[in-house]
């Protein structure tokens, strides 16, 4: 082959793999969004590249585990992500697979509710890698009708013990109990339920909260970490162990459809897990400089307080919570009075070691082995 | 006279069988067993946090010796928890039995296509092969939206008054195995089409006219005749549905253990990469088995015709 040849051959591949990297031949900015599904506003990436040029390009997930695998198998491709800060984000921090943000770059950080960055320094110093997103609680959902049809009236419905009170879980069984697939959650939710500390190791509490949810495992129908949006909306469960948010999900679709089915989300009295999904940019990411541009977007007011109407959860935006639909603001599912905030609790950082003990037992419990 | 090797078109035709030879391996290599020793490789590590999340499997030290490190941990464990031999005996189990189910349904309609008259096979077979053009996940979604406690089939049979009170059938073994025979019937029934087509008719002409009734024809002539496409359906569908994860996952409840879903779990849950190689590579191993007593079935088949 002679050097002619070759040289053509290497023009072709170059100007292939140019093509690759810019397809439709202009130089176009973008910026990789890896996120929850229907977690944005309808026009948030509309009014983004409208005010930056920048193009985003989305991509979904419906699990943090996704998240990480791609993560952790390394050149993920994105520029921004949202990943839950505890324990995901907190252990991201510790593999050291986030670029520390430019905080020039982002005016409006200091709106952020001080209180929740104070509770994500302990996971980031400094607050270096991590800005807060939205934030809301696991508590439970109900149908409100047929729980009381088969409960009666007296009962009171902000308990965890609808789900752990083997008897009145066998009253609830037919009409369908969903929990969490999450051995954190029900785990300290069970460790709630029993007055101990939701966050124990302590074998013996773990013990006791295993024996707990063995006992009632009868009457659980599955355990699900989205199906029951759809079920609650239907009809096709009565109480679910659920995020605040989906759970307010279920309750609009089921206004929509109209078919008699009332879903209400409540706080359990024993206490519940608040969560925060954060954001954070990949160490390799392509382009650090749009996703910047992103989180800034993110922190404008009116921005971050259209998401909130659009997903239903609370955003730590102090300047926002006035620009929030009044019917959010004043649900003390979204934002809880001070008194109900009080009983949140935050996950625990856990070895690697533990969290497979965990979701090992989790395995065994799930299947009654 | 020159020496057969230089011989120009001897040595093009050596040329192209090495070619024709060398791509199929050089596929398999790359596609089959390089995958396969990437997997073996991270089996013999430990899970770490990190990028990638285990430790490599060799590392030059700074003082120019390679260290090579073999963790076999990961497969004491997969034998010492019970937790995954129950998971791969009812994985086993379910793969059998759904085997069976399509063996006992898509036989008749095998063989119904391949007896059809001739304008109607292709239609028929179009009517078999038709659901893949749609979505696997829609197709299993939709079974969701079927077995649901308020769902169609529950309505169906309410309104036919064969049952009072809804059944429970979403979120159970029973639901895995509906959803599973429903995916993997045309497995079955296109290999045992492909077979049953091609039998010689006139043996059981001949066989009817020695006086042989038709059942008894159909076990002693069809049925042997046909071995060889029962034992390729039967692997179509028993292999992959052994490691089957979407189908359980959405289609089964809490006591549906199986390989795949721990998989998931020990993949996604627990970043626990090197566990989660050695499930497979053990489930590897499992499959192998019936594979051989395939082949060495099929040896015999070939010695005795």
């Amino acid at each position: 082959m002679g050097t002619a040849h070759v040289r053509k051959l290497a023009n072709l591949i170059l100007s292939l793999s140019l093509w690759a990297v810019a397809p439709l031949g202009h130089a176009e900015e973008q910026v990789h969004l890896y996120n929850w599904n229907d977690y944005f506003a309808e026009d948030t990436l509309e009014t983004f590249e409208a005010g930056t040029g920048i193009r985003p390009v989305l991509d979904l997930y419906d699990a943090n585990e996704i998240l990480e695998a791609k993560l952790l198998a390394g050149s993920s491709g994105y520029d921004l992500i949202f990943p839950t800060a505890r324990p995901f984000a907190a252990r991201h921090i510790r593999a050291e697979l986030y670029l520390p943000l430019d905080k020039s770059q982002l005016p409006g950080l200091e709106r952020l509710d001080p209180t929740i960055m104070a509770s994500l320094a302990e996971i980031d110093p400094d607050n270096a890698h991590l800005v807060p997103y939205m934030w809301g609680t696991s508590g439970l959902g109900i149908n409100r009708g047929k729980v009381r049809e088969i409960l009666g009236d007296q009962v009171p419905l902000d308990t965890w013990a609808l789900v752990f009170d083997p008897q009145i879980a066998a009253k609830l069984a037919g009409c369908g109990i969903a929990l969490l697939d999450d051995p954190t959650e029900v785990f300290s939710a069970a460790l709630a339920y029993l007055g101990k500390d939701p966050n124990s190791l302590e074998r013996a509490d773990l013990d006791a909260a295993a024996e707990l949810i063995k006992a009632i495992h009868p009457y659980i129908r599955y355990f699900h970490s989205s199906q029951y949006i759809s079920d609650l909306a239907n009809g096709d469960l009565c109480l679910a162990h659920g995020y605040s948010g989906d759970v307010l999900q279920a309750q609009e679709r089921a206004a929509e459809a109209d078919k008699g089915v009332e879903v209400i989300y409540r706080i359990p009295r024993e206490g519940a897990a608040m969560w925060t999904d954060v954001m954070a940019i990949p160490r390799d990411a392509p382009n650090p400089e749009a996703a910047h541009a992103f989180i800034a977007h993110l922190l404008q007011p009116a921005v971050i307080a259209a998401v909130s109407d659009y997903v239903y959860y609370a955003n730590p935006n102090l300047a926002a919570t006035p620009l929030v639909d009044a019917a959010l603001r004043d649900d003390p599912g979204i934002y809880p009075p001070a008194e109900v905030k009080a009983r949140l609790f935050v996950p625990n950082q856990r070895s690697d070691r533990q969290i497979r003990d965990l979701n090992r037992r989790w395995t065994r419990l799930k299947a009654n082995h | 006279m020159p020496a057969p090797q230089d011989n120009p078109p001897v040595r093009r035709q050596r040329l192209s069988r090495v070619v024709n030879i060398g791509l199929p391996y050089l596929w398999l290599g790359v596609f089959f067993l390089l995958p396969l020793l990437i997997v073996l490789q991270i089996s013999v590590a430990e899970p770490r946090l990190g990028q990638p999340p285990y430790t490599p499997l060799w590392e030059w030290l700074e003082s120019g010796v390679l260290q090579i490190q073999v963790n076999l941990q990961n497969f004491m464990l997969v034998w010492e928890d019970s937790i995954y031999l129950i998971a791969f005996l009812n994985s086993l189990w379910v793969a059998l039995v759904c085997t069976l189910l399509c063996l006992l349904i898509g036989y008749p309609m095998a063989y119904a296509i391949a007896t059809a008259p001739q304008r109607w096979r292709i239609p028929l077979l179009m009517l078999v092969i038709l659901p893949f053009w749609t979505s696997f996940l829609i197709r299993v979604y939709a079974w969701i939206g079927i077995l649901k406690t308020n769902g169609l089939l529950n309505h169906l049979l309410l309104a036919l008054g064969v049952i009072d009170t809804p059944l429970n059938i979403l979120h159970t073994q029973t639901a895995v195995y509906v959803g599973v025979v429903y995916s993997y019937l045309p497995f079955m029934i296109l290999p045992l089409y492909a077979n049953l087509s091609r039998l010689d008719p006139t043996l059981l002409e001949a066989a009817a006219d020695l006086g042989c009734r038709p059942l008894r024809a159909f076990v002693r002539v069809t049925l042997p005749l046909s071995l060889a496409g029962i034992v390729a359906g039967s692997m179509l569908v028993f292999i992959p549905v052994v490691g089957e994860f979407v189908i359980p996952d959405l289609l089964g409840g809490p006591e549906t253990l199986m390989v795949g879903k721990l998989l998931w779990t020990e993949f996604f849950g627990n970043k626990d990469w090197p566990l989660a190689a050695a499930l497979a590579i053990v489930l590897l191993g499992l499959l192998v088995v019936p594979f051989v007593l395939m082949q060495r079935l099929e040896r015999r088949m070939e010695e005795t015709s």
